[in-house]
């Protein structure tokens, strides 16, 4: 057993007053190229350990890397998608340090010659507010392996008695993006962060570079915090100009929600130090999802020295003007604009699309407006059930619909049942449980539940005499022009109908009825 | 057709290749009077850290039937080889001269190796070498030195001591050879062999364990300029493997050797190399070498490098920083040696790492990791390994100068000829200073080649003198190479090499 001492927190609004947040995030990104940055070996995430090696990727003596030019081409375009210039020539660098994970005990990196610089991102926060996030550089490298620590408590290599390394994912293209430090965000930085994050993943998969799932490992986000002390509001030009405090660099944040949350606890934790007359260890901490909380990693001091210097096994990269250029031809809208676009179309309020961007549901409302749905139904259907559910799973609706296999085909079949008169609001319900239980599409789980609105109105007719006839005192108010008196007799008629009929047509020959 | 001697060791490359494509002899008879010659005197010469005779056979044995069925073979097809054991040869041990690779059985062919094969060459064997080619003289080898078989207390050079030993004792009509500061050239020129070493890029170094990525360069060994031709034929062009790959043919070194013409070139005496510290019977058969491309019609200019005084100290910065990285792979998690600490309970993989790297590693190797390390940390960098690459600019500089002048520059291979084993081993100053010639060719990643100049006065060794040409004109090399060889042929009334001892028979069962 061990224990982890848990570190002191100060109330995060009780933080806020006394200090202000800057953070820088770096997010790494795994290119979904077929091949490697150096080498032809497929990419496909959950291979058999060690099926997807070369002499390259594995470091044999004497092999030498290949740059993959997908994969300069994937970071151009992300590099012109966030704003940056783009080099026009660079060159890779070795990163020396020695690690089993990584075959050579370098790593194939850039260093102070990126593919892209200086560019932003303008991130929507839930309130509609813009910040801009400062992007310092895009810079591609390559993965490391990845080693499984057998024996231990945690699964960390401390207290392990032996460790295998998988070499699959050594090689895979990265692609680092840096922003410059965040500052001004205030009490928002958190909120800030995850919607950086999420508005990246957003645009990387508009690009369509990247599989981008935090849960894979194919999109991970190291944080930096720091505080300084505060002097006045987060944007006043006296605060701003507050010298940067030191930082901690919190790593293992793998969803958006954890990069939320480990930034404020890194506040507060701050917070507490530094109230208490201490100071920051610049250090890497690790992210505890479970707990929420952070621990401890290596501490970093200057004596760690990469000993950067270019690659002498590969050519510079220099993009031609007019590359670049047809690269930028092939960027998606915005996904910002995009946004306001399908706003338009589906005729939503702001507050409308900002739950259905908040929910993370755009994608999947304009697929089923595609397949055939009303923009309204789409929404109706997918914020509701499957929304609420994914939520109390704590995943995102798209990861949660995927994994249960429920489609905007089946959102937009289901809503063609209701607008055809087969099924009425409730039932549709019932058939839409069905479909998230794994019972098949709309109309097979309508079909297999007999759920069908009963069109015989010879029925329909019969039910709604004999609720009638049981009823003379309803029946009588209904004469008398108490039309309102009318629902009473609904829910009987539906009751007798065993809900499988249309409410407003029992509503129609009630009132025929008796005017 | 030219007869073969009696002993088919004796005989040159392209006459080989011609009594095989005529059939008068068979790849198997070739292949197994080298593997005869290297039982009889490899235990003086120590030329091979591996043998492998009955692939070689079994290599000879298909080329034949190829050859036997029809199929048109290449210039060399049968041709018997030694490789270097710097380049990985699938299924052959290679150790690279050192310990922390021994027992490694490569899972594949370096591309150089792969071409040999689909020529046709059978390979005898892996030949020795400096530990990851870091000496002149096989005495960093850490399965022992190889001799030079003009004078086995003496060095056959280095790196490529073995390919030049092999080719001046008659184990093998050819060899590979790396050459990253003159590891080529200088053996070449003490053991009276021809060595190139190509233009950067010409030959692609997929495969070849990497000493210093931008200085390393494969490139042929030969007993005479027209073999060394052809296998740098076989050797060379463009490798999709290598990203410092020349993507262009090779160029024509075959026929520019068949031609063998001076006539009309400008010739340039580098002032620089060849003055202080050059032994004077080395000196002597430079001039005279120089008075005999003069005779033969080109026009002899004297042009000055002022920048190649800087060339060692350059490289001594820039070689140390690659091999600090190039060599951080052997680490015991993979492949190769793996140490375990002593009085370690249970060692961390760091802990295995550094004692493997104590173990595995000789001292030289760990000199430069060390220097190179420190040439490459923060705060050091901008003064070594930033001004390293600055001079190395103007060294460049002074080639692309001299070349504006003349054709091909010539200078000395080597300030003397074959020390002995030990004499400089202690003084590694000393032992840099073997390859103050060659090493601004490695800088410029221009090409140069050495061939044999006689055999100096006051010990009776062989000289060697160095051509240098400038980037992808290598056929230059060979046409000065193979002019200038065919004159002193005449002068010394046949092959310098034919005036190496024989090696005693009797000394061999002893040995
Ligand atoms: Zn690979």
């Amino acid at each position: 057993m061990t224990t982890v001492a848990t570190d002191a927190v100060m109330d995060y609004d009780e933080a806020m007053t006394k200090f202000d947040p800057v953070m820088g995030l770096e997010v790494h990104v795994e290119l979904h190229t077929a091949t490697k940055m150096f080498c032809g070996c497929p990419t496909e995430f959950g291979a058999e350990p060690n099926s997807q090696v070369c002499p390259v990727c594995l470091g044999l003596p004497g092999a030498l890397p290949v740059v993959n030019e997908k994969a300069v081409e994937s970071a151009i375009r992300i590099g012109l998608a966030l704003n940056c210039e783009i080099a026009e020539w660079c060159r890779f660098a070795r990163k020396n340090y020695f690690y089993p994970d990584m075959p050579k005990n370098f790593q194939t990196s850039q260093y102070d010659e990126p593919i892209a610089f200086e560019g932003h991102l303008d991130v929507e926060l839930e309130d509609g507010s813009v910040y801009r996030v400062e992007i310092e550089r895009a810079h591609m490298e390559e993965d490391t392996g990845k080693s499984l620590h057998i024996g231990g408590a945690t699964g960390r290599i401390h207290g392990a008695d032996h460790s295998l390394v998988d070499y699959n994912r050594a090689g895979i293209p990265l692609i680092e993006i840096v922003t410059k430090p965040m500052v001004g965000a205030g009490e928002r930085a958190p909120e800030v962060a995850k919607a950086y994050v999420s508005a990246l993943r957003d645009l990387l998969r508009a690009l369509d570079v990247s599989d981008v799932k935090m849960e894979q490992g194919s999109m991970r986000c190291d944080a930096n915090v720091s505080l300084r002390p505060r002097v006045g509001e987060p944007l006043d030009e006296a605060q701003l100009a507050v010298p940067l405090g030191t930082r901690t660099e919190t790593k293992n944040v793998n969803s958006l929600r954890s990069v939320e949350r480990a930034v404020r606890y890194e506040i507060s934790r701050h917070a507490a130090i530094l109230d208490g007359g201490g100071s920051i260890l610049q250090e890497t901490r690790h992210w505890h999802e479970d707990t929420g909380i952070t621990t401890s990693g290596r501490v970093k001091s200057d004596a760690e020295d990469y000993r950067y210097f270019p690659e002498p096994d590969l050519v510079p990269v220099a993009p031609t003007r007019e590359t670049v250029e047809t690269l930028r031809g092939t960027l998606p809208e915005p996904p910002g604009l995009r946004r306001k676009r399908l706003q338009s179309d589906w005729g939503y309020s702001d507050l409308e699309m900002r739950d259905v961007v908040n929910a993370g549901a755009v994608e999947l409302i304009e697929e089923t407006v595609a397949a055939g749905a009303s923009a309204g139904a789409a929404k109706k259907w997918w914020l509701g059930e499957p929304s609420r559910r994914a939520n109390a799973e704590g995943q995102d609706i798209v990861t949660y619909a995927a994994g249960l296999g429920l489609t905007p085909a089946h959102v937009a079949e289901l809503d063609g049942m209701v607008a055809a008169g087969r099924l009425n609001d409730s039932m549709a319900r019932q058939v839409l449980d069905g479909v998230l239980a794994g019972e098949g599409t709309p109309t097979a789980v309508a079909d297999a539940r007999g759920l069908e609105l009963v069109q015989d109105d010879g029925a329909l007719e019969a039910a709604v005499d004999k609720v009638i006839e049981a009823n003379p005192d309803v029946a009588a108010k209904i004469r008398d022009g108490k039309v309102a008196a009318a629902g009473a007799l609904i829910g009987q008629v539906m009751k007798e109908m065993k809900g499988q009929a249309d409410a407003g047509k029992a509503r129609e020959l009630i009132l025929a009825k008796l005017q | 057709m030219t007869d073969l001697p009696t002993d088919l060791t004796r005989a040159s490359a392209a006459d080989l290749a011609g009594a095989l494509a005529s059939g008068t002899i068979s790849s198997v008879e070739v292949t197994q009077a080298h593997l005869d010659r290297i039982a009889a005197v490899d235990g003086q010469v120590h030329s091979y850290l591996h043998v492998d005779g009955a692939g070689a056979l079994a290599q000879a044995r298909a080329v034949d039937e190829r050859r036997r069925a029809g199929e048109t073979l290449g210039a060399l097809a049968g041709v018997p080889i030694a490789v270097k054991d710097v380049m990985t040869t699938k299924g052959l041990p290679t150790t690279c001269g050192s310990k922390i690779l021994e027992g490694w059985i490569p899972p594949y062919d370096a591309t150089v190796v792969s071409k040999l094969r689909e020529a046709g060459l059978p390979i005898l064997g892996k030949t020795n070498m400096d530990e990851f080619a870091m000496g002149s003289s096989t005495e960093h080898s850490a399965y022992g030195p190889s001799h030079n078989p003009w004078d086995l207390d003496r060095i056959p050079g280095g790196s490529g001591g073995g390919s030049s030993s092999v080719l001046a004792s008659f184990q093998a009509p050819l060899a590979t050879g790396t050459d990253t500061g003159g590891s080529i050239r200088q053996p070449a020129a003490v053991t009276a062999t021809v060595g190139t070493k190509p233009t950067y890029g010409g030959v692609s170094r997929y495969g070849l364990v990497a000493l210093a990525s931008s200085l390393d360069q494969a490139g042929p060994c030969g007993r005479t300029v027209l073999d060394t031709a052809l296998l740098h034929a076989v050797m060379g062009g463009h490798d999709p493997m290598d990203s410092t790959s020349i993507d262009a043919p090779v160029p024509p070194v075959v026929e520019a050797a068949r031609a063998a013409s001076v006539k009309g070139m400008r010739i340039g005496v580098v002032k620089e190399l060849g003055g202080e510290g050059y032994q004077p019977g080395v000196r002597a058969r430079f001039d005279e070498s120089v008075a005999l491309l003069e005779e033969l019609g080109a026009q002899v200019v004297e042009v000055s490098c002022p920048n190649f005084e800087y060339a060692l100290a350059t490289y001594y910065l820039i070689l140390p920083s690659e091999a600090s990285s190039n060599l951080a792979k052997f680490d015991a998690m993979r492949y190769g040696m793996r140490v375990l600490p002593e009085g370690v309970d249970a060692p961390s993989a760091e802990q295995v790492m550094a004692a493997t790297r104590d173990a595995g590693f000789g001292p030289e190797v760990k000199r430069r990791i060390i220097l190179g390390t420190y040439a490459l940390s923060s705060g050091y960098y901008d003064a070594y390994y930033g001004s390293a690459q600055k001079v190395r600019a103007l060294i460049a500089q002074d080639f692309d100068e001299a070349y504006a002048q003349v054709d091909v520059l010539v200078s000395p291979t080597a300030p003397t000829t074959a020390f002995k084993l030990g004499d400089k081993l202690e003084d590694p100053m000393a032992m840099y200073l073997n390859d103050i010639a060659t090493i601004p060719a490695n800088l410029a990643g221009v090409p140069g080649m050495s061939i044999p100049s006689g055999l100096a006065d006051e010990d009776g060794l062989p000289a060697g003198i160095q051509i240098l040409a400038p980037a992808m004109k290598d056929e230059r090399l060979y046409s000065v190479g193979a002019a200038l060889e065919a004159a002193l042929v005449d002068r010394w009334g046949g092959p310098i090499l034919d005036r190496a001892p024989e090696l005693g028979a009797a000394a061999a069962k002893g040995a």
